[in-house]
């Protein structure tokens, strides 16, 4: 079942008139001419669909959250500011398929009278900033946007803004300071976005991947797009294998097939490279806590885990995780977990906006501490340290950064504690180039 | 609206905050704030120091808040009720807090010249530990000047960014702000810009440690060895409202005016502050009122008459029970070695 990406291969897909072809923009005539925009807020409430970002918030309860005081204009934002190391899927569905993120951003922006929205693409990428430029440009000569979108009265003007680099720019409030042209660091909220947004009016913040599948909503319905799934996951999601598989990509998957499918079968991943077996598993971006084989591939229940919402945070933090932005990070047993564990708290160092002090300090110091563990420099009581360095920093920062810098240390003590013991106890050892930890009874053969 | 800050229930008005609420209470309640500055618009919220515990949102939804909140920007509900030094969790947590600030901090008290009067020794002192836990270096940066009077010692600094809101709110131009990123990031004038207007030196009083310190008193004396005397002038640019610090006859320092908190009632300007140091300038008012056991007082008026409060002498007491190797003379242990043999 693909949604997002059923012609994202179709050469030509980025102009609008192969676009168009493949049922293009029908969704927006759909919306604008037969639809009023409460039916389409209705529309995606009724699907269930979660916010792709990373944290599964319902689309459409965000929606109805927005306040709508009189006189006061509304703005729709696109997070489109992916940094989050391992996850790469709205890069590919922007650089393959622009229009369907400016199909989904006119549907979404209509369902809340906005009538200025803009997409804050991440800086680095601006070879997809120029083909989505493209695109919008095109979308204004076909009359999609622009004044009195298909004679329907309703204005809509569509804005790209470069991120300058930084991942703290993904969090919403973040982004908002940093799209008003402000140094990127976190709001304080209460006010949320949905009260006092960009410019002090009241905004939305959606992934793109949110925002693109709204139009698949209004063309086939809220009910088709609950029918896929599990529960309380609806839809499909992409999702950006990386790591040693066979086969790394991103991939859209129906919610709820199982772990050990979308790791193994060859319509996904294709299994672990030759010759390896699976070690652990980073489910949805590096700021999820990690977990072993045995874990990621069934619940503490001896269920196969499903890639679902629920399924992946079965057991809370203690045997779960979370499906995050969906980056999926396979490591096999040639992975050093300390190794691995250093280059996300160095990176959350470096990305720490530094406004308050737990994650400010927090982060640099918990990279120093792991740095010296595998540079053979540990000392036995680092690894309590660590623990209670990440549990300090864990909800009491101003944005969710610093929980997503203490969680994957905290995981990967909790499920690999005797690897970090094992640095500390044979610094020797540790050191040499490409030392892996190899527990009892493991070997490398599958 | 009712609101009950560690078992003590008090009437405030409606769109108070925590913080103000327990500040009506007394200074042992109040939680500490290194960055909350009343004054200044939209401080507070960043060194989470002075998170407490809801364990009631408020009469009609009494459920707790999950997290603890700053109390410093959480407005008080009818019929909240919060803990702050009765609860564990946020003493713990505050420990945290404390230990993170002296991360990249130096220990120079000694040479600092805001010892004695530092916001970051009074949290430190009541909410810290007396061990550090840390073996790794300190970030450090170069010591820099800002306009010809104030020099910023970037190492002291704990990005509270009062200074920051106070040049944006008292005076003109945007010149100062923070660069860089993370642990790394610092306090800087554009480009390395002079901060040259009548009000720049106010940012010496907001500063709650020893970061931006005044050129024309560095290393002249320390605060518990000058005398504070409340003086005005009449003055074009403001207010003229200051405290002076005498040692002997000499004005060695001139302040704004601070309240029970710390907070400058009053912005004063830079020819008040750096040039008017000759008691003839001034008229006295008479001698500023200084709480009994701060650092301050001390030696002045006989040293019977100071109480330490509470936490003090609580830590004094739970001081012996520490067991620091540096109580441990090398000599003691020898001797006890030789009775051995």
């Amino acid at each position: 079942m693909k949604i997002l990406t059923e012609h994202i291969d179709v050469p030509g897909i980025e102009t609008i008139d192969v676009f168009c072809k493949h049922g293009g923009y029908q969704a927006v005539e759909k919306a604008i001419k037969k639809m009023t925009p409460d039916e389409v807020t209705e529309e995606v409430k009724k699907s269930g669909l979660r916010g792709r970002g990373g944290a599964g918030f319902p689309v459409g309860m965000k929606w109805s959250f927005l306040a709508k005081p009189e006189g006061v204009p509304r703005y729709l934002v696109c997070n489109a500011d992916e940094s989050e190391p391992g996850t790469f899927k709205d890069h590919y569905l922007m650089w393959k398929s622009p229009h369907t993120l400016i199909e989904g951003m006119i549907v979404s922006s209509f369902a809340l009278g906005a009538n200025t929205s803009y997409i804050y693409v991440r800086g680095e990428l601006m070879y997809v900033i120029h083909i989505l430029e493209k695109a919008i440009q095109e979308a204004y000569d076909k009359g999609y946007l622009g004044k009195n979108i298909l004679g329907s009265g309703y204005d809509l003007d569509l804005y790209i803004q470069p991120g300058g680099g930084a991942y703290i720019c993904g969090e919403e409030t973040a982004l908002l300071e940093s799209l008003e042209g402000k140094r990127g660091n976190p709001r304080i909220k209460p006010p949320f976005p949905a009260v006092k947004g960009v410019w002090q009016c009241p905004t939305v913040v959606n992934n793109v991947e949110s925002i693109a599948a709204t139009s698949w909503i209004i063309n086939h319905g809220g009910e088709a797009y609950a029918a896929i799934g599990v529960g309380r996951s609806t839809g499909t999601k992409l999702i950006s294998a990386s790591g040693h598989i066979r086969k790394p990509g991103v991939y859209e998957i129906p919610l709820g097939i199982t772990v050990e499918d979308f790791i193994y079968s060859d319509e996904w991943c294709g299994g672990i490279r030759d010759g390896h077996k699976l070690k652990a598993v980073v489910a949805g971006g590096s700021s999820v806590p990690i977990l072993s084989a045995e874990m990621i591939l069934n619940t503490v229940d001896g269920e196969k885990r499903l890639m679902t919402y629920e399924s992946l945070s079965d057991g809370g933090f203690a045997t779960g995780t979370m499906l995050g932005s969906g980056g999926f990070i396979v490591m096999d047993e040639t992975t050093c977990i300390v190794h691995n564990t250093l280059t996300f708290a160095r990176f959350y160092h470096h990305e720490s906006c530094g406004q308050c002090s737990p994650c400010r300090e927090g982060t640099g110091w918990m990279d120093k501490v792991i740095y010296r563990i595998e540079h053979g420099k540990g000392r036995k009581e680092d690894i309590d340290l660590l623990v209670d360095v990440a549990k300090k920093i864990e909800g009491n920062t101003i944005c969710p950064l610093g929980d997503a810098a203490a969680w994957p240390v905290a995981a990967a003590i909790r499920h690999f504690r005797d690897e970090f013991e094992w640095h500390i106890e044979h610094p020797e050892l540790a050191i040499q180039p490409g030392a892996v930890y190899m527990r009892p009874g493991a070997s490398w053969a599958q | 609206m009712k609101v009950t800050i560690d078992n003590i229930t008090l009437e405030v008005e409606q769109g108070t905050t925590i913080m103000q609420a327990a500040r009506q209470i007394g200074p042992e309640i109040a939680p500490p704030a290194m960055c909350y500055y009343e004054p200044l618009k939209a401080s507070g919220g960043k060194c989470r120091g002075c998170l407490v515990k809801v364990t009631a949102g408020s009469e009609k939804d009494p459920r707790p808040m999950p997290k603890l909140v700053p109390a410093c920007l959480t407005q008080v509900q009818d019929g909240m009720i919060v803990e702050n030094t009765i609860n564990e969790e946020v003493l713990e947590t505050r420990r945290g807090i404390v230990e993170f600030l002296l991360l990249n901090h130096p220990l120079d008290c000694p040479v600092c010249d805001q010892a004695g009067e530092c916001h970051l020794q009074d949290f430190s002192f009541e909410h810290g530990v007396s061990n550090t836990r840390t073996a790794e270096e300190r970030n450090t940066f170069e010591p820099t000047d800002l306009g010809p009077n104030i020099q910023l010692h970037m190492n002291r600094c704990i990005l509270c960014y009062r200074c920051v809101y106070t040049a944006d709110q008292i005076t003109d131009g945007r010149v100062h702000g923070v660069m860089n990123r993370g642990d790394h990031a610092e306090i800087s004038t554009y480009i390395g810009k002079a901060i040259d207007n009548d009000f720049s030196g106010n940012i010496i009083d907001v500063c709650p440690v020893g970061a931006l310190t005044d050129k024309t008193y560095r290393f002249k004396s320390r605060v518990w060895f000058s005398k504070p005397v409340e003086a005005h002038c009449d003055c074009e640019k403001c207010s003229g409202q200051v405290t002076l610090w005498y040692k002997g006859d000499e004005v060695i320092r001139v302040t704004g005016r601070k309240n029970q908190w710390g907070e400058v009632k009053e912005f004063i300007c830079n020819t008040c502050r750096f040039d008017r140091k000759k008691t003839a300038e001034w008229t006295i008012d008479g001698p500023t009122q200084i709480s009994r056991h701060s650092v301050i007082s001390a030696n002045k008026y006989g040293a019977n008459l100071i109480q330490p409060a509470f936490p003090i002498s609580q830590a004094a007491r739970d001081y012996k029970l520490i067991n620091d190797d540096r109580d441990r003379s090398f000599l003691t242990d020898q001797i006890k070695l030789e009775a051995k043999k």
